[in-house]
């Protein structure tokens, strides 16, 4: 099953290469990883989405943990939280095909961010789900490029601070 | 305010720290280093002849004293040359700061002369790593570093000082405290389980404590005996953990696992409570898993929340110092007697004890450490080789002391023997140092003899010379029908010569009536001292479960 854990790490050197390296040598699956700073500067906050049974996350769990830098760590996946994902798609537009596909991102709430002579370059944000409905309905006119950020995640209401409880 | 440069900030720390030797080796890098050491008083530095040496030195006076070893090493070959004794004090959660050079700030990831990225290369074998980026840092990073080393569960932490950072200076105030939001090392929850602990002690028929290198590392050889004696459970002490109850006492079981006691096996397989106090549940231990304590409640004592259920299922999970753990175990539980169970556990100690057989041809490797033990009384330190010396010693040497047998458990390593042997023997002059070895591991590090000659320790090197790498040959001999592929160790040394052109003392024996006096005439030297023990060369580790069997499922024993 897959979990998804919100990291607040130290912004220590070396902070991010440790966590994949744990990943990495211990055999965990990495789904994804996402990172970026929070409102303190010195504190990041990496969402990892990770696959395996109650033991091997257990497991990875407690090994994050040790980490030094590790602030604090939850496993939200049985939490109300809020996810998105933001995914860039090159999709071969033709004259002939593109009405249709601005049709699809109609429908979807994505945005056209680029125009080229025979291509068009999508923005679409949303959980993993629809991300992936959108990927499936473009797929028929041809995907050049698909670039997914990873999914970050926030737990709704006031339960999850950064830097405390 | 004092202005220091760095290379005088990592010496004053480390005098802050209370460290009084350091091992290691100079180069470019780390010349302002060097330079702040010498005519330095307080700090002894030992030069040893390989990095690895160095290491493995720090690494034993750690293990011997309790304290943190500390390395210094140049950059590049320095650095990485200390790999396998970083790894080798991780796996074993040793204590040790290693201090590398490091290119100048500037050359950093352009492939410069002697570099090398040692904070990336050892991430997954330290705790933690640090690559100095500025001057202001290094007090802090080495008062971190030390912290990190020392607390919670030990391991290495590696500071890696660019050359530039060594020259620059700065005002130097050593930080009174350490501020690590992440780092959590103490924990309570513990009560909850604790009273679940008690009543799992109080009702077990056939308790076995399993206890390991834990209790050694958290000083808590008292609370063990105690806790063994009032609960009055057979006690089973790991490679890790030999010395932290007495291998004399009634209820010492011996080492568990491959090449464990027969009756430990079969203890911990009919138990029906493992107490696990500072153990890992190794695979060398654990045999194959769904057979091991098949009926047994477990118990499980660590500082590290990982260890838990990491291989084994626990039952009763105790996250915490093992020390006052037992301290409020014991408080808590009931005095007990399990007559019936110590009597079964006597009948197969009786039934199946370690033996070997000692003819008037050839020296059993066997006697020679069953020779070193009753000469030293069990009181000497102990630091072996890796292979059949290592398990022989494990077996035969009767430990009555816990940081007096100094072996290189999780990592396995050969070369680990020799050099710590001589930061045990710098850490205790006045004890009887030995090295139990085997001649192919002896080899690996051997160029230490120098070191030890040239700071005049009396350490005696007991080599157990079969002409084979012998485990090796004994796996090949029983699961790959006899194909002794390259394990046959042909020609050279000559170790009494090898010694010799070291400075130090050799002698061969060759003959079983030779081994006592060979070992009276070493004790009674007053230097390095080497005896070559030709011994038995196709002789064997017995019991031995192969590798992923049930560990009362053991080969071999001879007369079983
Ligand atoms: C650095 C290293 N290389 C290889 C091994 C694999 N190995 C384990 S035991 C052993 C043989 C050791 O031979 P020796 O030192 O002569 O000891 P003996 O087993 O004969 O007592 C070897 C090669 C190891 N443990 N460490």
């Amino acid at each position: 099953m897959k979990h998804t854990l919100a990291v607040l790490v130290e912004n220590r050197p070396g902070v991010l290469t440790r966590i994949a390296g744990l990943f990495a040598r211990r055999g965990y699956n990495i789904e994804s990883l996402a990172v970026g700073h929070t409102e303190d500067p010195e504190i990041s906050r990496i969402t990892i989405v990770v696959d395996g049974d109650d033991r091997v996350i257990e497991q990875v769990t407690k090994q994050l943990h040790k980490l030094v830098e590790v602030i604090k760590l939850s496993d939200i996946t049985q939490d109300q939280f809020v996810d998105r994902e933001l995914v860039l798609v090159k999709v071969n537009a033709d004259p002939n095909t593109r009405a249709e596909i601005m049709q699809i991102v109609d429908i979807f709430r994505a945005r056209i961010v680029d125009i080229g002579r025979d291509s068009l370059i999508i923005e679409a944000t949303g959980d993993s789900g629809k991300i992936s409905a959108i990927e499936t309905s473009l797929r028929p006119f041809g995907l050049r490029e698909v670039v997914r950020t990873g999914k970050i995640a926030m737990v709704r209401g006031a339960k999850f601070k950064n830097g405390q409880g | 305010m004092r202005t220091l440069n760095g290379a005088q900030i990592v010496v004053e720390s480390l005098k802050a720290e209370g460290v009084e030797v350091i091992f290691g080796y100079p180069g470019g890098a780390v010349l302002s280093l060097y330079d702040a050491l010498y005519g330095e008083e307080e700090i002894k530095h030992i030069l040893t002849r390989h990095e690895q040496g160095a290491v493995h030195a720090a690494d034993g006076y750690a293990r011997a004293t309790g304290k943190c070893g500390v390395v210094f090493a140049t950059s590049g070959p320095g650095a990485t040359n200390l790999v396998t004794g970083i790894a080798n004090a991780y796996m074993d959660s040793v204590p040790l700061v290693a201090i590398t050079g490091q290119v100048a700030s500037g050359l950093i990831g352009k492939d410069s002369f002697q570099e090398a990225d040692i904070t990336g290369i050892t991430q997954p074998i330290t705790k933690y790593s640090y690559l100095v980026k500025d001057v202001k840092d290094l007090a802090r990073i080495m008062r971190e570093a030390f912290h990190i080393a020392t607390t919670g569960r030990p391991g290495p932490v590696v500071v890696d000082l660019p050359k530039d950072i060594a020259a620059a200076e700065t005002e130097f105030i050593y930080p009174p405290e350490v501020n690590l939001p992440g780092y959590k090392y103490i924990y309570n929850g513990i009560t909850a389980n604790l009273t679940q602990a008690v009543k799992a002690v109080n009702q077990a028929e056939r308790p076995v404590i399993y206890a390991g290198g834990g209790i050694i590392a958290a000083g808590a050889h008292e609370e063990l005996i105690a806790f063994a004696e009032k609960i009055n459970a057979p006690v089973t002490t790991t490679l890790m953990g030999k010395g932290a109850f007495p291998d004399v006492h009634p209820l010492a079981l011996g080492m568990p696992g491959m090449h464990g006691t027969a009756y430990a096996n079969y203890a911990i397989t009919d138990s029906d409570l493992v107490i696990g106090l500072g153990v890992r549940f190794d695979d060398r231990v654990t045999g194959r898993l769904d057979m091991f304590a098949p009926n047994a409640t477990i118990i499980h004592v660590d500082i590290d929340p990982a260890e838990i259920s990491k291989n084994i299922r626990a039952d009763i999970p105790l996250v915490g110092n093992v020390r006052e753990v037992l301290a409020d175990l014991l408080k808590e539980v009931e005095p007990r007697q399990h007559q019936a169970w110590l009597d079964k556990v006597e009948q197969w100690r009786r039934n199946h004890p370690l033996n070997y057989d000692q003819d008037n041809e050839v020296i059993k490797p066997q006697y020679v450490v069953e020779q070193i033990c009753d000469i030293t009384r069990g009181e000497a330190f102990i630091a072996t080789e890796v292979g059949q010396n290592q398990m022989w010693a494990a077996q035969f040497y009767q430990c009555k002391y816990p940081r007096r047998f100094i072996s290189s458990g999780g990592l396995g390593t050969m070369g680990f023997g020799l050099p710590a042997a001589i930061g045990v023997q710098l850490a205790h002059p006045d004890s009887v140092v030995f090295n139990i070895a085997g001649d192919g591991s002896i080899q690996m590090n051997s160029q230490e003899f120098a070191t030890a000659v040239q700071y005049g320790l009396p350490i005696k090197v007991a080599i157990l010379n079969n002409h084979y790498l012998g485990m090796v040959r004994q796996w090949q001999e029983l699961f790959y029908d006899r194909r002794y592929s390259y394990t046959h160790m042909e020609g050279g040394p000559d170790f009494v010569k090898l010694a010799e052109a070291y400075g130090a003392q050799g002698m061969r024996v060759e003959r079983p009536e030779d081994v006592r006096p060979a070992l009276e005439r070493a004790m009674a030297a007053p230097g390095t001292f080497v005896i070559e023990f030709i011994v038995d060369e196709e002789e064997n580790v017995f019991p031995m479960v192969p590798a992923g069997g049930a560990i009362n499922k053991m080969l071999g024993g001879g007369k079983r």
